[in-house]
């Protein structure tokens, strides 16, 4: 067998392709449902953290600071271990699904509020004392001048973390997730070939590549006018 | 709780702002009468904007009292925001949101404090911008205007909620020179239809014509006040002779 299709037939074997081409696309289903959730949750809950700082109560802010710290700091790898193989021994079982979906967002919730917190202190005082002696209050002021301009700053990193988070559902293959990557390396190992691999990779790019380039659309449409 | 002097509409007594260990105001007292324009100049630092500031709040007093048509302004169950609907503040960097045209800049506040329908709102809000001459740019971006056109949006954006009060806070500074005569033209229209205004500005030519008295700070005292012609004559303290002298050239 010449290179060329001991290549071919390591990476890109046509039989595996059919073979195990409707177990990867479960996988893509479920790597979609899981990505989907954390971005909802994840964005969600970080925006709502950042709107609890910028309240600047001491106390709250602490924990709070801490938390989004030690989110950012853990491999997130480590986080879905101790959650899943350490919650069971007090007590509470997740599924592997839950579990994946609840650290992903935790994480992505923590970089999303520094991003969210870093876009309302950008915004500059003047819009609050022009907000504030119109007469609107905290939060009005907040909702209706301050996180428009905010939200619009933060769309470019946002969208980056977002995509760099999301792509970790793949360590869902470690506690079992039927994810992509957990699809294609138990279809390896029964197949002894790397074909599966190279088709979840195909399949991380059907997905994300349209992510990306959208994310770069939304960047151009965001990098908006400014006053 | 109520000021006894009826002729007046703006009261300040002994004012005192620290930022820190440093005192800015150092006892102030101004007392204002309604549709005066009191005009406020001295070198800076003197503390001219803090007490601008102070006057709607947006600088929290250390001391001394702000009664504002007889209400204490600084009274723990005074209704702040119900205040500063009474208070219009036109800023030297404008503060117009970007991301509202200059009619949404006009009529947010009468939308979501006033309540105001949004139809109403707008009926409102292109009667004010049609008094500083700009109901033709309803529509625009503040990016999509001038400096001096973007100011007059923000005196819009006050006037529409028919305050008492008007404070500006050097409304000229960052103008284009060519840019501050129409913003002046809107200010001498408001004084001509009554509204009370103290001005904080360095525009002494539109001083010495539209105010009706000048106040001298320095050093975060009133050091001198009066008419124009006393202010910018002979009369006028040695610093403020100075002070202006300085200005003039």
């Amino acid at each position: 067998m010449d290179r060329g299709a001991l290549f071919l037939d390591t990476f890109f074997k046509r039989e595996l392709i059919v073979r195990y081409l409707p177990d990867i696309l479960k996988g893509m289903v479920v790597t979609v449902e899981i990505a989907v959730l954390v971005v909802v949750t994840g964005i969600a809950a970080g925006l709502a953290l950042a709107l609890v700082r910028s309240l600047r109560w001491r106390l709250v802010n602490l924990p709070l600071v801490v938390f989004v710290d030690v989110a950012r700091a853990l491999p997130p790898l480590v986080v879905v271990l101790i959650v899943y193989f350490g919650l069971p021994n007090v007590g509470i079982l997740l599924p592997s699904f839950a579990v994946l979906w609840l650290v992903l967002s935790l994480v992505l919730a923590a970089f999303a509020e520094e991003i969210f917190w870093a876009g309302i202190l950008s915004v500059r005082k003047g819009q609050w004392e022009a907000a504030r002696s119109t007469g609107l209050g905290y939060g009005q002021a907040l909702f209706y001048v301050i996180l428009p301009q905010a939200v619009r700053l933060t769309v470019p990193p946002l969208t980056n973390r977002t995509i760099a988070i999301t792509k970790n559902t793949a360590l869902g293959t470690v506690i079992g997730v039927p994810e992509i990557l957990n699809q294609a390396t138990t279809a390896q190992s029964f197949s002894l070939n790397a074909t599966p691999l190279m088709m979840g990779a195909v399949a991380y790019l059907v997905l994300f590549v349209p992510v990306v380039i959208a994310g770069r659309t939304i960047e151009r449409r965001f990098a908006w006018r400014r006053a | 709780m109520t000021s006894s002097r009826r002729d007046v509409i703006l009261d300040v007594r002994g004012l005192r702002k620290s930022f820190g260990g440093t005192e800015v105001l150092k006892g102030i007292d101004l007392a204002v009468a309604p549709q005066e324009l009191v005009f406020i100049i001295g070198p800076s630092g003197a503390g001219k904007s803090t007490l601008l500031r102070c006057l709607n709040r947006l600088e929290e007093p250390t001391d001394g009292s702000i009664f504002v048509d007889g209400v204490d302004l600084l009274h723990p169950k005074t209704d702040i925001n119900a205040m500063r609907r009474g208070i219009g503040m036109v800023f030297q960097a404008f503060n117009l949101y970007p991301h509202m045209t200059a009619l949404g800049n006009v009529t947010l506040a009468l939308r979501k404090v006033m309540r105001r329908a949004a139809a109403q709102a707008d009926e409102i809000g292109l009667a004010a911008l049609d008094r500083v001459g700009l109901k033709d740019r309803a529509r625009a971006y503040p990016n999509e205007l001038s400096g001096g056109q973007q100011q007059r949006v923000a005196i819009a954006r006050a006037i529409a909620l028919e305050p008492k009060i008007m404070l500006f806070d050097e409304p000229t500074s960052a103008l284009d020179p060519e840019m501050v005569g129409s913003v002046l033209a809107v200010m001498r229209d408001l004084q001509a239809s009554g509204m009370t205004m103290v001005v904080v500005s360095h525009e002494m030519r539109f001083a010495r014509e539209a105010a009706h008295r000048v106040v001298f700070m320095e050093d975060g005292l009133i050091s001198d006040q009066g008419p124009p012609a006393k202010i910018f004559g002979p009369d006028a303290s040695p610093r403020a002779r100075a002070f202006l002298a300085g200005v003039a050239r």
